[in-house]
């Protein structure tokens, strides 16, 4: 990728924008990526140069896992975080659900024609030390370029490739009446900080996004109990706690039962939502993830995630139980009963 | 926040909770509508029912703007946007309404029309403002508590000589609505329905005050109670209603004296008054046509009337035939009475206008109550 700066201006991070050049393969695509791209995620997989990337085998009797996720979200730039950082921790945390080491990572950017260089720099340096920061390279990518008004800004899809140990299984088919459901912390920190920044909804909160790579969160609590006694491990991203424990509910085939006085919730996102009419059961996360695990084990698995810095106001905040209808109901902090109903469409804010 | 966990304390709840039950009288029945859709909500949301003795019911009234939007309403803005070009903008749970054809205004979005989802009504006049070539429709909807802001915009639009704005009003009136329902059929002393009494929105009488209620009260012999949202004074209220059914009573009574006045916010009555003159009639979904019970932009404000300025004529549609709405409204049925409950009606996918917004009856009950009517293996 090298090629004789002199005769060529160096792309202007001050006041640039990208073009429809940037993304027609020629020297102008080139040079993004060799003064962008390149020097901002460096690492020996990248240098090979190649359209693709050559990765060691992962050692023997692991089994691969792959998760892939595209990132789509506005702002591009919230408290706590932007749209780089959080494309690395989602895939990252996908892998890492199912008990898999994170290995390598792929990126594949489609940016908007006149989207700003300095923007686009911001994104890729805090995706580039978010990935240094999880230790997992980013060791292959893409980038196109779209039309004006055919994007939005800026969409980043990323793949995560991890090694699975032998013999660990964790999937959300995997609870059984008895376990008992654990979260790392607070619930719906991201998607407030999100919302706080929309234009039309500007607020006033210290919500910051939790964004965060959960690998070292997840290898410090499948090291604390008995292989096998987590069952389910799963980060409530968008559709939150509710839609999660829904899903896990229906694909293991059993009811939760939630209560409500134990979920940890920050007092300016409960605000926050009972501003907006929203449910913070509902309201994404990105650095939180659910336990579902073996009773017998709970007391430890809480113990570990709690003295893990990301874990540390972890709850323990339901149960599984038996119910063939596979609802996720909750007792209320007023001790009332209800359903937590799986999301109709998109959380839309109520008028009065 | 503090404010807020004053009023969803545990022990208090259960303290107002034994209250309850020890004041119904063993042999009696109490039947008290919740009238707005708020309410209706923090009763599902908190599981109240279950706090409550089964002598006492809850009825959840017509008090949801979104639900009782009728169909041909809504067919006028996607009709605004989809074949006149213009950029309406409307509050976000507007957009999931059922419209006919099978459209409502997100589905209208995908087939492009230029549907804004804005948190206020000076965000639509923002648009306005930023979109000078393009006419900008704001769709009104809600109780007298979204009015205000809507007559505060049109106010200002005028002021500012915006010639690209307007509002398709489709304000509608508490007061009138729960007459309807009192002279509604089987309602009266020799009726089938029973309805002992109401619980009034607190958010309504910050604006009119509570006085608007006191001829029903009186008239209709039935206790009123206003209250606050929050589920203990949910709570208080149906206290406050079983006290009055106990001792004779039919009166309005202010639970939520925080911030409700006997004669509520005059300013903002005043601007609602400049702006805005009662419709003869006007359709709502689920109860049909209900005589002044709706707001419409006056004269000295047409040339910012989307109805005028467009040459709306309105068109009612029917809903679905099997839909109890009209009875699940009044109280004379339940959610699961409809046939269409849950199989063909459920809240992906609407018939009628109960299951359209969380507020609505059909829906509190699919989201947070359907385990009530299905045993469900304990633990
Ligand atoms: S279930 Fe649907 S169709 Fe039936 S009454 Fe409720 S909203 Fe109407």
């Amino acid at each position: 990728m090298s090629m004789k700066k002199h005769y060529q201006r160096p792309l202007d991070f001050k006041t640039g924008r990208i073009d429809m050049n940037h993304g027609a393969g020629g020297r102008a695509s080139a040079q993004l990526i060799s003064e962008l791209f390149a020097p901002a995620f460096d690492n020996p997989f990248l240098r090979q140069g190649n359209d693709g990337a050559q990765l060691p085998a992962p050692p023997a009797g692991h089994a691969l896992v792959m998760a892939t996720d595209a990132h789509v979200i506005s702002p591009l730039f919230f408290p706590g975080g932007d749209i780089g950082c959080l494309s690395v921790h989602g895939t990252v945390n996908d892998v890492a659900m199912l008990g898999a080491v994170p290995l390598y990572l792929s990126a594949s950017f489609i940016i908007e024609e006149g989207f700003a260089l300095a923007d686009l720099r911001r994104i890729v340096e805090s995706m580039a030390a978010a990935a240094r920061e999880a230790g997992v390279p980013i060791v292959t990518g893409d980038t196109k370029v779209v039309e004006q008004g055919k994007g939005d800004g800026v969409f980043i899809s990323t793949t995560g490739v991890g090694a699975l140990p032998p013999g660990r299984q964790i999937g959300g088919a995997l609870a059984r009446a008895g376990d008992v459901v654990l979260v790392s912390g607070s619930i719906g920190d991201h998607g407030v900080a999100v919302l706080s920044q929309r234009e039309s909804l500007a607020f006033e909160t210290a919500i910051e996004s939790d964004t965060a790579a959960l690998h070292t969160l997840v290898a410090a609590l499948l090291a604390a109990v008995p292989e096998g006694s987590v069952r389910t491990l799963r980060d409530p991203t968008r559709g939150g706690l509710a839609t999660t424990l829904n899903e896990i509910a229906a694909q293991s085939g059993v009811g939760v039962l939630l209560d409500e006085a134990a979920i940890p919730m920050k007092p300016q996102v409960a605000a926050a939502c009972e501003l907006l009419g929203l449910d913070a059961l509902y309201i994404a996360n990105e650095g939180k993830l659910i336990a579902i695990v073996a009773p017998e084990v709970a007391e430890a698995a809480l113990a570990a995630l709690r003295a893990h810095p990301l874990g540390r106001d972890a709850a323990c905040i339901g149960v599984v139980q038996a119910d063939e209808h596979q609802f996720v109901q909750m007792k209320t902090a007023l001790g009332g009963m209800r359903v937590v109903d799986w999301l109709a469409g998109e959380p839309l804010p109520r008028i009065c | 926040m503090k404010y807020v966990d004053e009023f969803r304390d545990a022990a208090l709840a259960r303290n107002l909770a034994a209250k309850i039950a020890a004041e119904v009288q063993p042999q009696r029945r109490y039947h008290f509508m919740e009238f707005c859709g708020g309410h209706t909500h923090a009763i599902a949301r908190y599981g109240l029912a279950e706090l409550l003795p089964a002598s006492v019911r809850m009825i959840h009234g017509p008090g949801c703007p979104v639900c009782v939007l009728p169909i041909g309403r809504i067919d006028q803005a996607i009709h605004l946007a989809l074949e006149r070009g213009a950029i309406v903008c409307t509050y976000g749970d507007t957009l999931r309404v059922p419209a006919s054809g099978g459209l409502s205004m997100m589905k209208a979005k995908a087939r492009g029309a230029d549907i804004r989802m804005v948190y206020s009504a000076a965000d639509a006049l923002k648009v306005a403002r930023a979109n000078p070539v393009r006419e900008v429709v704001f769709f009104a909807i809600g109780f007298e508590t979204t009015t205000p802001p809507t007559a505060l915009v049109l106010r200002q639009a005028k002021a500012e000589g915006l010639k690209n704005f307007s509002v398709l009003c489709c304000h509608v009136l508490t007061p009138a609505a729960i007459t309807h329902i009192l002279q509604g059929p089987g309602v009266g002393p020799a009726g089938d329905v029973p309805l002992d009494g109401f619980i009034g929105p607190a958010h309504v009488s910050i604006v009119i005050g509570y006085a608007p209620y006191v001829p029903f009260a009186l008239g209709y012999q039935k206790p009123v109670v206003i209250s606050g949202f929050e589920p203990l004074d949910v709570m208080q209220s149906i206290l406050m209603l079983v006290r009055q059914v106990n001792e004779g009573r039919a009166e309005v009574e202010n639970e939520f004296t925080r911030a409700v006045s006997a004669d509520g916010n005059r300013a903002a009555q005043a601007v609602m008054d400049e702006v805005f003159e009662h419709r003869e009639v006007f359709e709502w979904r689920g109860l049909g046509e209900v005589p002044d019970s709706a707001l419409r932009i006056r004269p000295a404000y047409a040339e910012f009337d989307a109805e005028v300025r467009f040459g709306l004529c309105y068109q009612g549609v029917p809903d679905h035939k099997q839909c109890a709405c009209g009875e699940i409204l009044r109280g004379r049925k339940v959610p699961t009475d409809c046939k269409l409950f849950g199989t063909v009606c459920t809240p992906e996918n609407p018939m009628g206008s109960c299951m359209v917004s969380s507020e609505g009856a059909c829906a509190a009950h699919y989201a947070y109550g359907r385990f009530r009517d299905i045993p469900v293996v304990a633990a």
